[in-house]
């Protein structure tokens, strides 16, 4: 019953999401283009089927993951601390902590609807040169060492600019020596690996963190791992491109030998 | 119907393997490094069932509906003419999608407390009230422009690089000058604006635009609209805490 109850909060809640765009849309729609829109019943059905799925997606969530994941990052990361009277902390006592944040890091970010639905249109417009898959997997890498890296700069205290400009910098670096088809599609997946699935749990895993670490206040050093997340997904992108490239080229090159060799 | 009910199955079976990694890494901490049994094991299993089948639904109306709405808006802006009502149109659509966006209201309200907390304004709840709505209008406005500001990239065909590191170097200097307790609210604004629905809505489109125009490419050029609404509400928000 309770159960019930948190589908019909959240599908309620979603719909008010949705609202203003269907709203946007109609009025654009009726006042600016007034266009017959193609296959208008489709689009009404798949409008129906997104509501239900997200619903249905953060309830699970909700009742699944969520509690497990924030007990989890907060167990986590209260067992790291040696001696609550120490005065300096030591980076090492929280390696637990950093394969953790890795490995959720990771985890949600495959799981990322948003994330899906870029690289599924990345695949169709490139013609299948920039796979989903391998979009995928390199988005969630970036993420996974960027908010390993953001756990430890919590842990050290260390200013959260530096690590962001420093990634700016590698990240203009390497867009001098990409490809330009690569570089929006890059750009864009730093902006959508952060949200339905991702930003709970990091937040939790943030402020759990800001929290048991002696000498830390949640509210100054708990922000900031986002934004790793945001950033270094560009990155790992960019950096993934350029190994395919790179592979394809010594791959051509040893064709090229091979063909040479022949008699 | 068979055929829609054979893809529906695929997406299942899709959804599944999207969520096992999740799975994995909960479970493997949870019983062998923190060596605790799941607590209601019941109610997990039925929320992931609920994840599962969601997510299905989800990408199935993401290709039945969104994408080809997004599309079809902009085919229709392209073939129309209509460059004001195009501009229009997608600032209120990045304006109305991150005014309500829940993430964005949890960060405004902690970043409100991380303001009372350093001084910058009274520690009232009315202080904080108003400080966290702010907050939020200046990153919904931020995304509106953002929005805008992509699609003219597109229509002008601009190379998208030289902005983005234009921006970020815009956010190295501002960063020197901003307050200390505004520095982490604006970085993580900047990922906390782009919702589940909006995402595909913006890609489609970019896509959809800079392939109805002639001389753009989709990869190229379709690409980038999320881009710009990731980085300009950091700037915003850097603004913001410098003027407060």
């Amino acid at each position: 019953m309770e159960f019930a109850a948190t589908l019909v909060q959240t599908g309620v809640s979603t719909s008010f999401d949705v609202a203003p765009i269907i709203a946007i849309l109609v009025l654009f729609q009726v006042a600016v283009l007034r266009r017959r829109i193609p296959n208008l019943k489709r689009i009404v059905m798949g409008f129906i089927y997104v509501l239900l799925g997200l619903t249905l997606f953060l309830v699970g969530l909700e009742e699944a993951l969520f509690p497990i994941g924030e007990t989890m990052a907060t167990q986590l990361t209260a067992a790291a601390v040696v001696d609550p009277a120490a005065v300096s902390v030591q980076w090492e006592d929280y390696l637990l902590v950093y394969a953790f944040a890795f490995a959720i890091g990771f985890a949600t970010t495959i799981a990322e609807p948003s994330l899906i639905a870029v690289a599924l249109k990345a695949e169709e417009v490139s013609g299948g040169a920039v796979g989903a898959q391998g979009l995928r997997i390199a988005v969630a890498l970036g993420v996974a060492v960027g908010v390993a890296l953001g756990c430890f700069r919590i842990v050290t205290g260390t200013p959260l600019p530096w690590y962001i400009v420093g990634a700016y910098a590698i990240v203009i670096v390497q867009t001098f020596r990409s490809s330009r088809t690569i570089i929006p599609l890059a750009y864009d997946s730093g902006g959508v690996t952060t949200s339905t699935v991702t930003v709970p749990v990091l937040a939790a895993l943030g402020l759990g963190l800001a929290a048991s670490v002696p000498g830390r206040s949640p509210l100054i050093d708990g922000f900031g791992l986002i934004a790793f997340a945001s950033v270094f997904p560009i990155m790992s992108v960019l950096g993934y491109a350029m190994l395919v490239s790179l592979i394809s080229r010594l791959h051509g090159a040893n064709m090229g030998l091979r063909r040479r060799s022949q008699p | 119907m068979t055929r829609s009910l054979d893809a529906l199955v695929r997406r299942f079976a899709g959804a599944l393997r999207d969520l096992a990694p999740i799975i994995i890494v909960i479970a493997f901490f949870q019983v062998a490094v923190l060596q605790q049994p799941f607590p209601n094991l019941a109610g997990v299993a039925l929320g992931l069932v609920c994840v599962v089948a969601g997510l299905a639904l989800f990408i199935q109306g993401l290709e039945l509906g969104l994408f080809p709405l997004g599309e079809a808006i902009a085919h229709a802006f392209v073939n129309k003419g209509r460059a004001a009502a195009l501009r229009a149109f997608t600032i209120s659509l990045g304006f109305g999608t991150t005014v309500a966006e829940p993430a964005l209201i949890a960060v405004g309200a902690e970043a409100a407390e991380v303001a009372a907390e350093a001084g910058a304004i009274a520690a009232t709840d009315e202080a904080r009230l108003r400080y966290a709505f702010e907050l939020r209008m200046v990153v919904a406005c931020s995304v509106g422009l953002a929005i805008v500001l992509g699609v003219l990239r597109i229509l002008k065909g601009w190379p998208l690089h030289r902005l983005i590191i234009g921006g970020y170097v815009l956010v190295t200097v501002m960063t020197l000058f901003a307050p200390d307790e505004i520095i982490g609210v604006a970085y993580d604004s900047g990922g906390v604006t782009t919702s589940t629905i909006t995402v595909p809505l913006v890609t489609a489109l970019g896509v959809g635009l800079a392939s109805s125009i002639k001389g753009r490419n989709p990869m190229l050029d379709g690409f980038g609209l999320i881009a710009f609404a990731s980085l300009t509400p950091m700037i915003f928000v850097l603004a913001y805490g410098m003027v407060v």
